[in-house]
Order: C-alpha cells, then structure tokens, then sequence
C-alpha cells in the first residue's frame, strides 16, 4: 500500500511546492501595490514604474511581497489552500441548488456529458459495424472520421449550438451534441480494431457451423471486443466533459462548469476559474476511473482480464 | 462409388495466386473414404495435408477436378451439417462456460433449449468430461480443452469428424491418453474421422487407412490400408505388425521427399 501511495505522495508534494513558489513573482506586482497602499515603503514607488518588471527582481527588492502573495483577493495565480477553500466553500458549503454552488454547475455539465457519451459510444459503435462489415464504408467512413478530428472543436462548437437553436433545439442537447462529436471517435477506432481481433481460426470455426454475419457479429466479434471497447471508453468519457464544457462556452450558458470558468474570467475571479478547473479534473477522473472499475469486473467475468 | 463412400476426389488440384506466383498446394488427388474409416493424412509441412481437409470443410475452394461428400458438393454438406471440425488449438470462448461453448454450434444452428441441454449432457460425457460444464476454459488444462472441442465438434450430429492436428500442442503423455479416448470415442459413434498429423506412430496406431502426402506441389505418394485390429491397446505399438506400416510410412515420406529434404 505505501509503495503505492508514496509516490503519489511525492508527486503532488513537489508540484504543490512549485505552485505555492510560482504565486510569489505572478502575484509580485499586486502584493507590492498592496504593500503601498498599506503605507509600507516600496522599491520602486509608483505603479506605472513597475508595470515593466519582471515579478521576480520585485520580490528580491521587496521581500516582504512573498508573505502577501499568498492571500490576495484577485491573485493572478491563487494559492493551492485558496483554491481548496474555494471548492469546499462552494461544494459543500451551498445549497446544491444555488447557482453558487459547483456541484448544481457541476451536475449541468455532467447531464450533458453522460447523454453525449451514451450518443458517442452508440453511434461509435454502430459505425465501426458498418465499417467491419460493408466494404464501402470500410472505405469512405474512415478518412471523414479521422478529418472530423482534426476541425478545432472551438471552431465547429459555436455553429452547432447556433445551427441547433435556429431549429428549436437549446440547452442540453446541442451540448451533448458537441461531447458525442468528441467521444464517437475513440470509440469508432477501438471497436473497428476489436471487431476484427478474433483471428482466422475463430471465424473458420463458425464457417464450418454455416453462422451468418449476424450470429458471428452477436456470438464472437462483439464478445472479443469488449476489452478494446472499455479502452476506447476511458477515452471517450474525458472527451465527452471536454466537450460539454466546450459546449457552455460559447452559448453564454447560465449554468455549467464551462459557464463558471467563463464567468470567472470576465470578472477577473482568478480562484473561482481555478475551483472550476479542478472540479471538472476530480470529474473527469472520477468518469474514467468508474468505467476502469467496469471494465475490471465485466473482463473478470468474462475471462478476459488482462 | 460404392454406397459406402463418403468422400470422394477425382484429380484434384488447388492453386493459390500469391504474390511470388502460384503455389500448387495440391495437385491430382484421388482418394476414397468410406463410411467408417478413420483416416490419417501425414507428411511434412507444405504437403497439402492440411488443405485437403479444408477442402472436405468447404474452407477452400479447389481450383480443378471434383469432390463430393456424402454425394453433395462441399458446401452443401456444411450446409447439411455434415461434418464438425476440430482445430489445432482448442478456440474455445474465454467468456463461455465449457457447456456454453458446445452450445455455441447448437444455438447457431437452432436447436431448441432443451435439446440443446441434452446433448452437452451427451457429448461431456462422450469425452469424459461430465461434471466440468460450468467450469470455464481457463480452469482445464490444455489437453481437456482440446476434449471439450471435440465435444463441441460432435453435438450436433456429424457423420464426418475432421480434425487439423488436434493435439499437436500438447505433450506426448496426454497425447498418448486422448489418442486412446479417440479410438474408443470412434468405436462407440462410428464417425468417419479425417485426422491431419505429423507424427508416424500416431498415425499409425489411430488409422485404417493412412494417406501419405509430399509437398511441391502437394500430392498423395501412397496410401496404406492398415491390417491392424479395431481394437488397439497402446501396446499394440510394440508389435511387429504395428512396426512394420510405420516403417512403410516412413519409407514413402521419405520418397517423397526427393532429394531436398
């Protein structure tokens, strides 16, 4: 157990080290500022003289700017307890049904999310059947799929929930839309791959039983891809948030961590970006490590655990 | 053709285009099975031994002459589930239970439930395997693996076994038990059996009738009819009469060799 957790251990020790290093020249200029005003004598005085400075040789002429780095209001980069108090004041400390609270943000984007993947994965899945079966879209399916990909989701999220509100359709769906667009992909790749693992002696074998496409689809192809699926799934889930948060950004959406980190940065609440950020990091691990649990159980059942 | 054959081939020949030209992998083969016969096909790699078969199977088309099993085309036989194949490797499914996978052909095939359950009760017990249906395949060993694929092979009725090197993976000590279940296996259904191989004193303590292959291009150099008794104890091996068709084996593979061996 400690070999394992030790380190991680170290891990998040030295890199909570280096962020707690870094908010001392970010926050320089605004801890000197506020050293100035609280009457204290700054070298240089004046705003407008140190606007051109680097954080750093501020902090060598003011040392005592490294203890007001830490608690700033609107720091450029937060403390890591800064942001920690953030999340548990707005995760546990609110009502989850104000619009305060992360965990009513974070459940908007989850809804879109989860209805995105399910969307991606179906229809992953249902292409990668064609592809393995029909020669044509063996063909034609896979060059779009792959420049589907390469479009800047940025580009190609505003048009969508533009093209899907001029029809009537707002709010989750054109999200969800946006996460099935990013999710079907590894699904797609996945399943064409474990579709065609079982090898030339499987498929004999049920040649020689006379089994239709159908029966060797159900009864061996779909069987011997689930490890390849449940792959590509913990792909597609961390894709499908990407999505739905992208999805929030332009719309101007009330609600949704995508709309709390917008938010956050036309008001210059630099914690609350970062509570947001986080919130959707421990969500997305939390997705991925759920389908890693399936996966075990399902491949354990099956006989198939690697 | 008497009404006792069961396969038959006339000249023959199967030609696979490859990209360094075509590869004769068998050419005028003439060959007899009767109803009954337990017939090995042995000689070195490359010598057809394997492609015959898949022939029989319908796994390959040949590209001259004709053959017929049990009166039809091959394909009409598989269609008529006349025969059930056995692989060199075991290829049962990890997900399916030992029962689940001699299932397999049956729900293919469309057996109702309760027939179905039947005869995995049958055949387990065929091959000495009763008791073990809802274990799964990583729980045997190789050689009862390989049984439960020769019980999935016999469930749905076959007349026709044909089996590619079935136990060529596993060592010699449960190959020597699995040959001696197959003898009594055979005696007790009266299947006709195709069994490809490698080994001389394995073809020759199983058959009645041998059929010696060489490769390039892959053709029959003789076929043997053994005078050995339906009945053969392992040590049936030692005997004089056992010695002397494996020497005759060996005798024709290495004519058919030619010099290049």
């Amino acid at each position: 157990m400690l070999t394992r957790v030790l380190p991680v251990f170290v891990v998040v020790a030295a890199i909570t080290g280096l962020w707690y290093l870094a908010c001392i020249p970010m926050n320089a200029h605004q801890s000197v500022t506020d050293l100035e005003r609280a009457g204290e004598v700054v070298v240089p005085g004046g705003a407008a003289e140190r606007r051109d400075m680097a954080g750093v040789s501020l902090v060598l002429q003011n040392p005592a700017a490294v203890q007001a780095a830490f608690g700033q209001e609107r720091p450029r980069l937060p403390a890591p307890h800064q942001v920690g108090a953030e999340i548990w004041e707005t995760t546990a400390n609110k009502r989850i049904t104000s619009k305060r609270s992360l965990v009513y943000h974070g459940w908007i984007t989850l809804s879109a999310t989860l209805l995105g993947f399910a969307i991606g994965t179906v229809a992953g899945i249902a292409l990668a059947v064609g592809i393995v079966h029909v020669r044509a879209m063996d063909m034609s399916v896979m060059p779009w799929a792959i420049a589907s990909q390469t479009i800047p989701i940025l580009a190609i999220a505003p048009m969508i929930i533009v093209v899907l509100n001029s029809v009537g359709v707002q709010g989750l769906v054109p999200k969800a839309m946006i996460s099935a667009y990013l999710s079907f992909f590894p699904v797609v790749v996945g399943m064409v791959k474990g579709l065609r693992s079982p090898d030339r002696m499987q498929l004999d074998l049920l040649t020689t039983y006379s089994a239709t496409r159908a029966q060797t689809l159900w009864k061996l192809r779909l069987p011997a891809s689930m490890p390849y699926l449940f792959t590509s799934l913990k792909i597609g889930i961390a894709a499908s948030l990407v999505g739905a948060i992208v999805g929030e950004l332009p719309t101007g959406a009330a609600g949704g961590l995508g709309a709390r980190l917008l938010a956050g940065s036309y008001y210059g609440q630099t914690i609350q970006i970062w509570a947001a950020l986080f919130w959707a990091a421990i969500l997305a691990a939390t997705l991925v490590g759920l389908i890693g649990l399936i996966q075990r159980v399902t491949l354990n059942r099956m006989g198939m655990a690697a | 053709m008497t009404q006792d054959t069961v396969i038959k081939a006339e000249n023959l020949g199967l030609t696979f285009e490859t990209n360094d030209g075509p590869v004769r992998a068998l050419t005028d083969v003439n060959l007899e099975i009767n109803k009954g016969d337990f017939v090995s096909f042995i000689g070195p790699s490359g010598c057809g031994k394997t492609t015959f078969l898949r022939v029989i199977a319908a796994l390959e088309t040949p590209t001259s002459g004709e053959i017929t099993v049990n009166g039809m085309t091959p394909d009409a036989a598989r269609q008529a589930r006349a025969y059930g194949y056995v692989f060199q490797a075991a290829g049962l499914y990890p997900w399916r239970t030992i029962a689940g996978n001699i299932r397999l052909p049956l729900e293919i095939m469309g057996y109702a439930k309760a027939d179905q359950a039947e005869r995995v009760e049958r055949v387990l017990e065929l091959v000495d395997l009763d008791g073990f249906g809802e274990k799964y395949p990583w729980q045997l060993s190789g050689g009862m693996q390989q049984r439960a694929s020769i019980a999935r092979a016999l469930a749905f009725d076959a007349d026709i076994l044909l089996m590619d090197e079935p136990f060529g993976a596993l060592d010699e000590i449960v190959r020597d038990r699995l040959n001696e279940e197959l003898l009594s296996l055979w005696a007790r259904t009266e299947k006709t059996i195709g069994f490809v191989t490698h080994s001389i004193p394995e073809a020759v303590y199983l058959s009645t009738k041998i059929v010696v292959m060489s490769p390039r291009p892959g053709r029959i150099t003789d076929v043997i009819d053994s005078p050995l008794p339906k009945e053969r104890p392992l040590d049936i091996r030692d005997s004089a009469e056992f010695i002397e068709i494996a020497h005759r084996v060996r005798e024709g593979l290495r004519a058919g060799h030619g010099d290049d061996v």
